[in-house]
């Protein structure tokens, strides 16, 4: 997993609630797709015209925000169904970082497996650093620094986040959580063991 | 201090405690469906991993086969391609799979409980953010991304982070023609769907208790609506009447030391929930919703409301577009929208009571002219239950489509879906942007309420056909 610490980048405003996965990534797009072209179907509805060109008034197909790396958004991002490619779309359009208010819960963990960093941070914080890109939006670059837990505004207001210990940790080091499992296979078998004769009837 | 049910639950499947309230955590039952299975078996594949647990692992066809009459796996290509995937993986890792045509084939959050594999006090996974339903049996029940799923798959655990609880009181008996859908939709407006992020959610109350199993799964099943991964009902002597005697459930002395087990699964009387709501069912209207995300519910009788009297810019702004997008103004009245499909069906609203409840308000009456009205029973065993008892009869004569089962026209991964601009009022759960197929317009609802639509041709109140109270099968 690729690691994340430390990303100056352009800012988006996408402050809508509700933006749910279908948004992100719609499923016949993924029925028969490839994964790794994912990118390019991301946002499908809102980012392109029944005639199949670019929507001028979709914030993401404007300049600068087309070269954004962190997405600000409203409340309950990537809310709705679990697939992960909705997380492999925004990396596909050159996302690194979403900050919001809250996140769908699945999307929040399914963030954490590829690299991407999930910020939650108050309504009112995203929504000042937005304003803040919008008003200039080619000189909106933010930085969002894991190790010191801080999201820099253009102007150099500095936020700090909170994040689990274990996540940063995993993210600052490109850590595999599969790998790491792995490795406690003892315990595991010792669980289903002890467990065997407790709940048989688990065991088919 | 006492605990709560999801509490006991989660410390008996802790295998390490990893600090900070992160655990690995024992999967006691993985189900698999035809869109992520086969996928899931490659990333497994690829990673060079092997399945620990293949007797805990079960797979199903749902997401992509066709439900159309007559159905072959290829009468959908692309998902005759998933379905053969999924069936050679699951042969290859010895996983039990239910396919087409066969006892257990059906959508995995209707064929789970239904099978007697999902059982109270599980753990259970599934690539699927609806896997919530489970919860209706008193299992801890989630939904994973593809990652996750290739993880269970290696080790039978899960990393997981103890979220907080929300206990949801629902006090009271709902009148005639609100269903255990539109409590859980009127609870979604209530608090919104974001509410229940990083919370597991515990249903509770009088209107709780006195519905059976599936409308507990149905309740549970738009925990994910409501922002929650989790949602659960404390199982009781009705969950172990719904389970025993289940081709998967326990039998004989296994059956006795699992009930033995089960009686204990409940909040104790002291336990502490982080968030507390409450209502009265017996306050309630029928549920429609008239936007894009599943918050945006009203009463049938009631107006869409005004963006302007929204608090938040982003809810606003989510209002606002959803308005463009449903072609509605704020003041609007629901009842009398004309419509053009019904889809009577999906992991929600897809079982036996459902269907003999929509069948109930369709029985002698005629589809409008204007509809094209579908029923979709959850599994094979649903279909054939309904058969047996000539639901399917009923419909045919009304003028549904009767058809095979899956998800259908709720996730538009079948070829099945709404034309775009047409109005559709579904059983399902979720109304976003595009869902049902690009454009499409849907209004979510109880079955009764989406029988009553196919008949009138519009959004119509089902309490004005003077419709019978719910009943439990």
């Amino acid at each position: 997993m690729e690691e994340f610490v430390r990303l100056r980048a352009l800012a988006a405003p996408l402050m809508r609630d509700n933006i749910d996965t279908d948004v992100i990534i719609r499923i016949d797009r993924l029925v028969g797709g490839r994964p790794d072209e994912v990118g390019k179907y991301a946002f499908e509805l809102l980012r392109y015209l029944p005639d199949g060109g670019e929507n001028p008034d979709f914030v993401l197909n404007r300049e600068p925000f087309r070269r954004a790396q962190i997405l600000l958004a409203g409340a309950n991002f990537g809310c709705g169904s679990s697939r992960e490619p909705a997380v492999w779309a925004l990396q596909q359009m050159g996302f690194r970082c979403v900050v919001a208010p809250s996140f769908g819960d699945i999307f929040f963990a399914n963030c954490f497996q590829n690299g991407m960093l999930p910020v939650v941070m108050e309504r009112r914080t995203v929504e000042a650093i937005a304003a803040e890109v919008e008003a200039d939006a080619a000189h909106g670059f933010v930085t969002v620094d894991l190790q010191k837990q801080t999201i820099v505004s253009p102007s150099g207001k500095e936020f700090r986040f909170e994040i689990e210990p274990a996540r940063r940790e995993a993210l600052l080091h490109g850590l595999d959580e599969i790998g790491m499992t792995m490795r406690r296979e003892a315990e595991i078998a010792a669980f289903q063991s002890r467990d065997r004769n407790r709940r048989p009837w688990i065991y088919r | 201090m006492g605990r709560t049910l999801f509490d006991k639950i989660w410390d008996e499947h802790v295998v390490a405690d990893l600090g900070n309230e992160v655990a690995l955590m024992h999967v006691d039952l993985h189900l698999m469906h035809d869109l992520g299975g086969g996928p899931g078996f490659r990333m497994l594949a690829e990673k060079g991993y092997r399945v620990r647990n293949p007797e805990l692992t079960f797979a199903t066809a749902d997401h992509a086969v066709s439900s159309a009459p007559g159905r072959t796996e290829d009468t959908n290509p692309v998902g005759g391609r998933l379905l053969r995937m999924l069936r050679a993986a699951s042969a290859a890792n010895g996983i039990r799979m239910f396919d087409l045509g066969s006892d257990g084939q059906g959508i995995v959050h209707v064929i789970g409980p239904e099978m007697g594999l999902s059982l109270p006090g599980m753990t259970i996974v599934c690539g699927d953010s609806h896997t919530c339903t489970h919860g209706g049996v008193g299992a801890l029940a989630f939904g994973i991304g593809s990652t996750e799923l290739v993880h269970v798959l290696a080790t039978q655990t899960l990393v997981q982070r103890r979220p907080r609880r929300m206990r949801v009181t629902m006090d009271g008996a709902p009148a005639a023609g609100v269903t255990p859908k539109d409590m859980i939709l009127h609870l979604i407006g209530l608090v919104g769907a974001a509410a229940g992020s990083g919370f597991a959610v515990e249903y509770a109350g009088a209107a709780i208790r006195a519905l059976g199993v599936e409308g507990r799964l149905t309740i549970c099943n738009l925990s994910i609506e409501l922002g929650a991964k989790i949602g659960m009902v404390a199982p009781d002597d009705a969950t172990f009447e719904y389970i025993a005697g289940r081709p998967m459930a326990p039998k004989g002395e296994m059956w006795e030391r699992a009930l033995a087990h089960w009686r204990n699964l409940n909040s104790d009387g002291d336990a502490e929930f982080e968030r507390e709501v409450r209502f009265d069912s017996g306050a309630l209207a029928p549920q429609v919703t008239w936007g894009t995300s599943p918050e945006h519910v009203i009463a049938i009788d009631g107006r869409v409301p005004d963006p302007d009297g929204a608090i938040d810019a982003g809810r606003r702004a989510s209002m606002r577009a959803a308005l463009e997008y449903m072609d509605l103004k704020p003041g609007a009245r629901l009842e009398g929208l004309p419509i053009e499909r019904v889809f009577i069906g999906s992991c929600t609203n897809s079982r036996l009571s459902d269907l003999r409840a929509a069948a109930r308000v369709a029985k002698g009456a005629k589809v409008a002219s204007r509809v094209r009205a579908w029923v979709v029973p959850g599994s094979t065993g649903v279909k054939r239950a309904a058969e047996a008892e000539g639901l399917d009869r009923i419909f045919r004569d009304a003028g549904f489509e009767w058809r095979e089962p899956g998800c259908s026209l709720c996730v538009g991964a079948n070829g099945e879906m709404v034309d775009p601009g047409k109005r559709c009022v579904s059983t399902s759960n979720r109304n976003f942007v595009g869902r049902q197929g690009p454009g499409a317009r849907t209004h979510l609802a109880s079955p009764v309420s989406a029988a009553a639509a196919a008949l009138a041709g519009c959004l119509v109140d089902v309490r004005k056909l003077g419709v019978e109270p719910w009943k439990n099968s």
